[in-house]
């Protein structure tokens, strides 16, 4: 009798799909199908009761259309947008510009581990300690003011300093993690680039704009989706630099998913909340298709 | 997420296999509330007196974290798992109800008229049309905490009996280094009990009353309401006894308080605890101020209630019900006051002379007779309401009768979209 026998690759395959399942069965259940409830979800007025949700159809999408809120914490979001990414992918890049000319590794090491070390601490005690430094009376921020001799202010409790201030906390913390990107691309353009040019007299600039940028456009994009993403779901920096009167002061802070975080467990109304959800999933989507678009265009180098 | 799932699926297995094996001898009730130390030790404590008293009932006693509990209830109970019973804020009663979270406590194992007479007056809040959906353990007003020393320092010789000597003895208290202060007077604090004080409190001092009797009609927008609202943001803006966030953090102005450079603040009885183990100077406890001498007296009272889910049905119901009379009951009420150091509800407990002339406890429970709790229909935006309000007079320096006009708008809208 013939022994039924798969071929090596055959095999290795096999083995891949197997392991590929487990992830992919994580996507299905724990991603994928409880978007497609959310959507389900926000057809229906919310009771714990199954039995007992009634079919409303778009009513919830109608009521976004007429809920002020709602439209403070679309503005919102989109201004920790427009501010935090550009800001970030600066002076991420910059800093890896600085850290690559650092030509000891230890050195680099110890600063990259340094700019790092924001990234990894817990969003809350970040919160708590800028709380600090950020007060009015007893906050070091205003010391410096005070020695620059321009007057206090209260950072976190005026309305129109507080969405920006938590935006540069935010850009801060996501430092670290943008200038390893970058780091990473810049050593990965290989010298001979850069000397080629040299010998045919480019200055620094044109070093820059013509080799480095262009190379380094992969890791924009990366960047800048991933950034925009998380901006676009900003919510716990939000939650404890405000703990007391979350989004506020006068819902300067408020943000997207804090808001129907708040529809949801604050008053579960969770039909609402599914409806926010499935509008911020669409914008997400809409705005990284129009991002991959427009920023990964092919180079010519 | 996946251990807690994983947890969750063992015990019920086990819970299961339990339930099977000993068949209709044993039920086994779940009790939820949110992690505070003293509270958890009490409730355990109550619960072995409960089951040495209730040999076939078992009580499973989970705590979570006071910023993911509404969440955790949120999501567990539609899951089909969770508490039985379970602890809340009276505040989001109407939220929870209209979203099927909780039961009306049967009046076949329940008397209302007895909670009536028997608990005060405060716990009717947990009556919804008619029906009762829990009762609590204790209660809590507000009361004034000063600190008898900075006062000694400004030479000042009593706690305030008046607004007038209030905000006198908050300008002594307030001492300022060039634009900066280094102690405040008062811990003023609109996200803090504030927004009680503005509504419940002065108010009703100034003869006002924030609601109609049925609950639907804004009331506080009235010539009282304003006055009330242009004497709280004249503290700040005219008198300069405290400004917002002194301290940062979830509860600055106490933190401020037990740190020595808060003279006065404002809070509920539950702070007792905090204050009086973090508090490193002599501190006292004074009934609230008045309008004038003999004037109105008015405070705001608020409770967490033991509410019961759909979860339980059958035996468990039964089972369920007996748990919360228990921890509810007179013997439960006055551990619970020895132990966690918050006011026993029922009526009996608190006329015990004992306690009225406690120089910490008294203050408060002399208030629980005229305290009244406001009825939320949604506590979290309602709250909003009146801190913005005064944010914005406070922050944006917006007219106070235009800001509270604009206050009293605002709530009329949630109360409409509540009652449509």
């Amino acid at each position: 009798m013939k022994r039924f026998q798969l071929s090596l690759a055959a095999r290795e395959a096999l083995w891949a799909y197997t392991f590929l399942l487990i992830p992919l069965a994580f996507f299905l259940f724990i991603r994928i199908w409880p978007a497609f409830q959310a959507l389900w979800l926000s057809l229906y007025d919310w009771n714990a009761d199954p039995s007992k949700r009634v079919f409303v159809g778009l009513e919830h999408y109608a009521q976004m259309a007429q809920d002020p809120l709602l439209a403070r914490s679309l503005r919102n979001t989109l201004l920790y947008t427009l501010i935090g990414v550009p800001a970030q992918l600066v002076l991420g890049l910059g800093i890896a510009l600085l850290l690559n000319a650092v030509t000891r590794e230890r050195l680099r090491d110890v600063f990259r581990a340094i700019y790092f070390a924001p990234y990894v601490t817990p969003a809350v005690a970040v919160a708590w300690v800028f709380s600090w430094m950020l007060s009015a009376n007893f906050g070091v921020v205003n010391e410096l003011l005070r020695l620059l001799g321009l007057p206090a202010q209260d950072f976190l409790r005026n309305p129109s300093l507080a969405l920006p201030t938590v935006t540069a906390v935010v850009v801060w913390q996501n430092l670290g993690f943008q200038v390893v990107l970058f780091l990473a691309g810049l050593q990965n353009i290989p010298r001979d680039y850069y000397e080629a040019a040299r010998i045919d007299g480019a200055d620094d600039w044109r070093l820059f704009r013509h080799i480095t940028l262009p190379l380094l456009n992969p890791v924009m994009v990366f960047s800048a989706v991933i950034g925009t993403i998380g901006f676009l779901q900003l919510f716990t920096q939000v939650v404890n630099l405000s703990f007391t009167d979350q989004g506020g002061p006068l819902h300067s802070t408020l943000t997207v998913a804090l808001y129907i975080y708040q529809q949801a467990f604050g008053r579960f109304d969770l039909g609402y909340a599914a409806a926010i959800t499935v509008l911020l999933f669409g914008i997400i989507l809409l705005i990284t298709l129009v991002q991959l678009r427009l920023l990964s265009r092919r180079v010519e180098y | 997420m996946l251990r807690s799932f994983i947890h969750a699926r063992a015990l019920w297995v086990s819970l299961l296999a339990f339930g099977l094996m000993s068949a209709q001898a044993q039920v086994t009730i779940t009790y939820w509330q949110y992690d505070f130390k003293s509270k958890i030790e009490a409730i355990d404590e109550l619960i072995k007196r409960f089951e040495a008293a209730n040999p076939g009932i078992k009580v499973v006693h989970q705590t979570f974290p006071y910023d993911a509990y509404q969440q955790k209830v949120g999501s567990s109970i539609p899951a089909g798992q969770g508490p039985d019973v379970v602890n809340l804020f009276y505040g989001w009663l109407p939220t929870w109800v209209k979203a099927g979270y909780l039961v009306p406590l049967p009046e076949s194992l329940i008397n209302p008229k007895q909670i009536d007479s028997e608990f005060v007056s405060m716990a009717q809040s947990a009556k919804i049309d008619g029906k009762y959906y829990g009762l609590p353990t204790a209660v809590r007003s507000l009361a004034l905490f000063y600190n008898k020393d900075l006062f000694q320092q400004a030479g000042i010789g009593k706690p305030p009996k008046t607004w007038a000597e209030f905000i006198e003895a908050g300008k002594k208290l307030t001492v300022k280094q060039g634009d900066r202060y280094t102690q405040i007077g008062y811990g003023i604090s609109p996200d803090g009990q504030d927004h009680h004080l503005v509504r419940e409190v002065l108010l009703r001092q100034m003869g006002g009353r924030p609601y109609s009797d049925d609950g639907r009609k804004v009331l506080f927008g009235g010539p009282e309401g304003l006055k009330a609202f242009t004497m709280y943001t004249d503290w700040v803006k005219k008198h300069g006894i405290g400004i917002p966030n002194f301290f940062p953090g979830n509860n600055g102005y106490r933190d401020g308080f037990i740190a020595g450079k808060i003279g006065m603040i404002i809070d509920g009885s539950f702070a007792i605890g905090t204050i009086r183990s973090g508090a490193k100077f002599n501190w006292g406890v004074a009934e609230l101020p008045l309008e004038k001498a003999g004037g109105r007296k008015a405070n705001f009272g608020s409770f967490w209630l033991h509410g019961i889910t759909p979860l339980a049905k059958g035996p468990k119901l039964e089972a369920s019900v007996k748990f919360l009379n228990f921890i509810t009951s007179a013997e439960a009420q006055r551990y619970w006051l020895e132990k966690v150091g918050e006011l026993p509800a029922r009526k009996e407990l608190i006329k015990d002379p004992k306690l009225s002339l406690d120089p910490v406890y008294g203050p408060f429970i002399l208030s629980l007779s005229y305290a009244k709790a406001t009825p939320f229909v949604d506590e979290a935006a309602q709250r909003t309401v009146i801190v913005n309000a005064i944010n914005r007079v406070l922050l944006q320096n917006m007219d106070p009768a235009q800001s509270w006009k604009m206050a009293a708008e605002e709530e009329q809208k949630i109360l409409d979209g509540f009652y449509k």
